[in-house]
């Protein structure tokens, strides 16, 4: 796969092994850590601690996928993991990433992480809704949470390690009313999702979350049932005003989405109905991110 | 192929009157394959004994495969005596830890510390070789072909099934039977049932049609309730991988170390009654320090 994306020859190596040392949201290292002291932490509580931290799910799937366990099948799910795995390695392993530390909610990139995480959150609800309503054909629930919680994690990855830059290209966004992708471009020389792209890649996720990463910008006609969720998933989050930082307006659905969820993005929204206290969860979740860190 | 016990016993080594019959040493079975290869499933303290039968007919080659890091499938390891004489070779297989990112090595490393043991690991003076054992990864050993497949307990534990010369053998090492997470009506219930179901249908492929199932049986069905995520199974859900495998003879071990002979020989006669007309012609044994067969 080498080459397949435009990214800078010594910035891949960098940003991955960077990602290892990463901490994680600190409500999720918080629960983790009353979870643990609990010998009998209910197995599911773990699983959903996990499953709202785009960190530790990041690289819980990244050491599942590595080279050593050559399972016939690519993991992708947290409880994926607890099954192959076994509950007590996962619970240890989401320990030993609690025990690095928490995000800083501050960061030099001035990069806003709980609105990063509610965004991811959002996305990944909306995502896994949209396959369960619509029944999407090839769009398997768990796979469109997966995408949307992990759709933007280069952007983490740049405010974690490359924040001057990044900062510029939020600025950038923001002054000049353009999507924050292409303001990466231009400041940092790719974008997040190419970086995403790139780390799950080397990480040798299955195939498909790499160009879900890669592409949940682009509103081609040809997209799998899992990238039509992502990506209408990823807009109606915006439209709600659950974006991320950076410029947010939401883009309209191409055709082929309006054929799949029988109308514009407003009609979809409105077709969900009461969503209301799915993205309350989230929202809580967030929220509740930023006052364990204070 | 040929088999002989050294260790059934589960946990931790129970010596004592009341275990004489089954044996008291923790996990260790001898397999030597068509063309005498000597493959060791775990390094309990059997391999003690194990290791004393083989100073006559040194220098030796030993692969040792190990299902998991705990205590009683590795405590015997320090004293395999071949790996401090020269001149012997010893391939030390286990799985990769994802906790501690270390293989095979610090299974060593960690027990022949100087607090814990009077060698350290550098002073070894046999060659031994580490091997990350991966799952699904088959490996050769002379003829025979050793393949790892993940089960289910506290930490990494790799079942191994071992081929030689048309026989087959299956080893769990440590396995609970997969169980759902979510009660029923949850929103994951249905997920983490299919999730399951598909990992124990490919448990049963990779037990597929062995002649010899030994297989962790350390709870009975009435015990089993209070020891859930401990990280074993029961004799009758061993007795039932064996049935769904299509398996010739089964092996109950990892005997509860509290279990006397009798109240062992009673636990497996009343699993065995449960079953009674549903084996169509599995033979079940239970697995006993000294024990030898060949197939």
């Amino acid at each position: 796969m080498h080459g397949m994306f435009d990214i800078p020859n010594d910035l891949a190596p960098k940003l991955a092994s960077a990602v290892e040392s990463m901490p994680a949201f600190p409500k999720s290292v918080q629960r983790i850590l009353e979870l643990s002291r609990d010998i009998n932490c209910p197995p599911k509580e773990l699983v959903e601690v996990i499953e709202k931290d785009p960190v530790m799910t990041m690289k819980l799937l990244r050491v599942l996928n590595s080279a050593y366990y050559s399972f016939p099948k690519k993991i992708t799910s947290v409880n994926q993991a607890v099954v192959y795995l076994g509950l007590n390695t996962v619970k240890n392993m989401a320990l030993s990433f609690a025990a690095i530390g928490t995000l800083p909610q501050d960061n030099a990139a001035g990069f806003d992480m709980q609105r990063y995480l509610l965004h991811s959150l959002t996305t990944a609800a909306l995502a896994r809704l949209l396959a369960q309503r619509f029944n999407v054909t090839g769009a398997e629930p768990t796979d469109c949470y997966i995408a949307g919680l992990l759709h933007d994690f280069g952007k983490v990855v740049f405010a974690q390690f490359m924040p001057e830059e990044f900062k510029l290209a939020l600025e950038k966004s923001m002054e000049e009313s353009i999507p924050l992708y292409l303001a990466e471009r231009m400041m940092i020389g790719t974008d997040h999702m190419v970086v995403g792209a790139m780390l799950v890649d080397k990480w040798q996720f299955p195939s498909d979350i790499s160009s879900l990463i890669l592409n949940h910008h682009s509103a081609a006609e040809n997209h799998s049932g899992v990238a039509a969720c992502l990506f209408a998933a990823n807009q109606i989050s915006r439209r709600l005003g659950f974006a991320g930082p950076g410029y947010h307006e939401a883009d309209e659905l191409p055709p082929a989405l309006v054929d799949l969820f029988g109308g514009d993005l407003d009609e979809v929204i409105e077709s969900l109905g009461d969503i209301s206290k799915l993205m309350e969860e989230a929202q809580v979740y967030a929220q509740a991110s930023k006052e364990s860190s204070a | 192929m040929k088999v002989k016990f050294w260790g059934v016993r589960g946990s931790i080594s129970a010596p004592g009157p009341d275990t004489v019959r089954y044996g008291g040493n923790t996990t260790c079975i001898e397999v030597r394959t068509a063309e005498d290869d000597l493959i060791v499933l775990d390094g309990g303290t059997g391999i003690f004994p194990l290791a004393q039968s083989l100073l006559k007919s040194l220098p030796v080659t030993a692969h040792i495969f190990i299902t998991h890091s705990h205590w009683d499938h590795i405590q015997g390891l320090p004293f395999f005596l071949p790996i401090f004489i020269p001149g012997n070779k010893i391939f030390l297989y286990a799985a990769f830890d994802p906790i501690t990112g270390a293989g095979p090595e610090r299974i060593m490393n960690v027990q022949m510390q100087y607090s814990f043991f009077p060698v350290r690991e550098a002073e070894m003076k046999s060659r031994i070789e580490y091997v990350v054992a991966m799952p699904h990864e088959t490996i050769s050993v002379g003829e025979a072909r050793v393949t790892p497949f993940m089960l289910n307990h506290p930490v990494v534990n790799l079942g191994y099934r071992v081929e030689s010369n048309g026989k087959s053998l299956f080893f769990t090492g440590d396995h609970e039977p997969y169980a759902n997470i979510y009660a029923p009506g949850d929103e994951g219930h249905e997920e983490y049932s299919r999730l399951i179901k598909e990992q124990h249908a490919s448990l049963v492929e990779a037990v597929r049609g062995v002649d010899v199932l030994i297989s962790d049986s350390a709870y009975t069905v009435e015990e089993f309730p209070a020891k859930k995520g401990w990280g074993h199974g029961t004799f009758d859900g061993s007795i039932e991988l064996a049935i769904a495998a299509g398996v010739k003879v089964l092996y109950c071990t990892h005997h509860e170390p509290t279990r006397s002979d009798d109240d062992l020989e009673r636990a497996f006669a009343a699993a065995l009654e449960r079953y009674s007309g549903l084996l169509n012609g599995l033979d079940v044994r239970l697995a006993r320090e000294g024990e030898e067969l060949e197939f």
